[in-house]
């Protein structure tokens, strides 16, 4: 059990800024992803973790112990590459035993860690194989297996899923997050797929630009988001941002009209006051978008495509020149034809505003 | 009417097949015939090679012919000699250039692209321009002539063989090498247990061409070497010609005697050697 501390971590690669001073701490066991759009240093703070990136500034600490001038071997962790990068010359009992075998390990010992990773992940059968001879699915099995005989107090995955289709991917991440209940360690994970982050995560980190943020539980992110980035990246489809214009006060709440859609007036429960005239974006979710006469004020749209998926359905819309607005609804049937006129609510609770640079207005 | 097409289709391609093949095998024919009468020849007396009336087939005299180039330079002897300065410069020298190519390929130091640049400049220099230059260094500064080192280290230097080995270990995925860094194994050990396997199929192709080239070099001994024990084959077959009497038969014998034993190799190793080249190139 195993804690992990960032403190002021920073990574240059000459004058080229990657990582600006990065804060987190992790606890012990738990289960924390790394999520943000690809370029946003994620995969690089892991590998900063993992010991094989220097880094500039800052410590790096795992179970209490600064680690920044400690070999990735000396560190405790084990990682997962999105390669796999399996050993191509030697079998599956091989790439278990590798590093045990070159660390001049006990043979018996090596044995037993061995028999029991390949136990964990079923692949006691495939143990003679070569990794030309196996899917991606037990790739990716013998990858982790080479993870677990290390026995290490911290789990490091790096995007683990990407390389696998859709249908696999689901099932390698509920075997993850199997693991992680078997083994109770501490795993950090990358990924881009903020599905994986939702579904995998005790604490989301979401990076941008090599910056943190946010951190928080993936529900609370959710639910909760600190600036219009993390509210676009956390969910699927994503939020929609309609352009909006302060109006002014009304006793406890905060007054905006919507310019694309007739000035459609929207009043939330914001203590903040910006100044009246000020541009802002309105924030609401696909899902919360309400049947006319629900919300606590409505928008006038024409539907571009409606996608009927059974239990739900997708409406893509438009009003003159805004963007494309995203409608989830659960009773939707066949009367959402693509080029109607469909009128939608908004319920105040449920919207965010976002002020021009992107931070949230409370 | 729809076979129609597909016959005719056929028909081009048929015809477009003979019209290569009246072309390729008079030209196949030019390359494989001297191989052919070389052959021939190691089996026939001198009189017989040089009769007014052709004759294509062997004849019996091969032992005869053997024994000639045999008495006049110990022929067996040198290519004994060959045999073992052309293993141990071929181990030595693929050792060497993997040692280079793993360190141009995977740490990053100081002058790292001028040192890559240069080897690949040196691959420019005609090796005539350099002989005389590392004969004089190794015969008269080092005091180094008639000696097996002098013989088999100063040919070691191979750009080829670094560049090659520096692409194979280049197009080696690095997430392997963190695997290993990350598992603790140790720097050697990761060039040895994972690179170097890896690169088989590459130390395949570069071995043979390495090993042919040592086995037919002949200026570079000729230049070092006087001592009749130290000679190498290519040496002692050009130096039965230039004496009064040539042994022409004697001469065919020693050059089926070298090049059988490369042709049997390569057409054994044919599919490594092409594979190793090919991975080089696009992989």
């Amino acid at each position: 059990m195993t804690t992990v501390t960032l403190r002021n971590v920073v990574k240059r690669y000459g004058t080229l800024g990657v990582i600006h001073g990065a804060d987190l701490d992790i606890a012990s066991g738990e289960f924390v992803v790394f999520v943000g759009p690809s370029g946003c240093g994620k995969s690089t703070l892991l590998r900063m973790i993992a010991g094989l990136e220097d880094i500039t500034d800052g410590t790096i600490s795992i179970g209490g112990q600064v680690v920044n001038d400690t070999e990735p071997a000396d560190r405790g962790i084990a990682m997962v590459f999105q390669s796999y990068a399996l050993y191509p010359h030697m079998t599956v009992a091989e790439n278990l035993s590798f590093g045990l075998r070159m660390n001049g390990n006990d043979k018996a010992d090596t044995a037993r860690r061995v028999k029991k990773a390949m136990d964990i992940l079923q692949i006691g059968p495939l143990s003679d194989r070569r990794p030309k001879a196996l899917s991606g699915g037990q790739r990716q099995r013998v990858a982790i297996g080479r993870a677990i005989v290390r026995e290490p107090k911290v789990f490091l995955f790096d995007e683990p899923l990407s390389n696998l289709d859709a249908e696999l991917r689901v099932q390698m991440r509920v075997e993850i997050a199997k693991l992680h209940g078997a083994l109770d360690a501490t795993m950090i994970y990358v990924t881009h797929d903020q599905t994986e982050a939702m579904t995998l995560a005790d604490k989301i980190v979401v990076l941008r630009d090599g910056r943190i943020e946010q951190v928080g539980r993936p529900l609370d992110l959710y639910d909760d988001p600190d600036n219009s980035f993390v509210a676009g990246f956390v969910g699927s489809p994503r939020m929609n941002f309609l352009r909006a214009r302060v109006a002014g006060r009304e006793g406890e709440h905060l007054r905006v009209v919507l310019p694309d859609f007739a000035d459609a007036a929207v009043t939330l429960p914001i203590r903040e006051t910006p100044q009246p005239g000020t541009m802002v974006s309105l924030g609401i979710r696909p899902e919360h978008f309400s049947a006319q006469g629900d919300g606590d004020s409505e928008i006038a749209v024409r539907v571009d495509v409606a996608e009927h998926l059974g239990a739900t359905s997708y409406i893509y819309a438009q009003a003159g020149t805004a963007d494309q607005i995203i409608i989830q609804s659960a009773s939707a049937r066949h009367e959402e034809q693509n080029g109607q006129p469909l009128i939608v609510g908004i319920p105040a609770a449920h919207a965010m505003l976002f002020a021009e640079d992107g931070h949230r207005i409370r | 009417m729809t076979a129609r097409p597909m016959k005719s289709k056929r028909q081009s391609q048929r015809l477009a097949s003979i019209a290569i093949h009246v072309v390729m095998v008079p030209l196949a024919l030019l390359w494989l015939f001297p191989i052919y009468l070389m052959a021939v020849f190691s089996t026939m007396p001198d009189r017989a090679i040089f009769d007014p009336g052709i004759n294509l087939l062997p004849t019996t005299g091969f032992i005869d012919n053997f024994r000639i180039i045999e008495d006049t330079t110990g022929f067996t002897r040198t290519l004994i000699n060959s045999f073992v300065v052309a293993v141990v410069f071929t181990a030595v020298s693929i050792l060497l250039t993997s040692m280079a190519g793993w360190a141009l390929a995977r740490y990053r130091f100081v002058g790292r692209g001028a040192i890559a640049g240069l080897v690949l400049g040196t691959l420019t220099l005609p090796y005539f321009v350099i002989v005389i230059p590392q004969y004089i260094m190794v015969a008269r500064d080092f005091g180094l002539a008639n000696t097996w080192f002098a013989l088999i280290v100063p040919p070691l230097f191979s750009s080829l063989g670094v560049l090659f080995m520096r692409q194979a270990f280049v197009m080696m995925p690095g997430e392997l090498f963190d695997a290993a860094r990350v598992e603790g194994v140790k720097e050697w050990q990761i060039f040895t247990r994972v690179a170097l396997p890896m690169a088989r199929p590459t130390m395949a192709a570069l071995g043979i061409i390495l090993f042919l080239a040592s086995w037919n070099n002949y200026l570079w001994p000729l230049l070092i070497n006087t001592q009749n024990d130290m000679l190498t084959a290519p040496v002692a077959l050009g130096a039965l010609i230039g004496v009064t009497k040539v042994s022409w038969g004697g001469i065919m014998v020693g050059a089926v005697m070298m090049t059988l034993p490369m042709l049997v190799m390569f057409v054994l190793l044919q599919r490594q050697f092409v594979s190793g080249i090919a991975a080089g190139a696009v992989k």
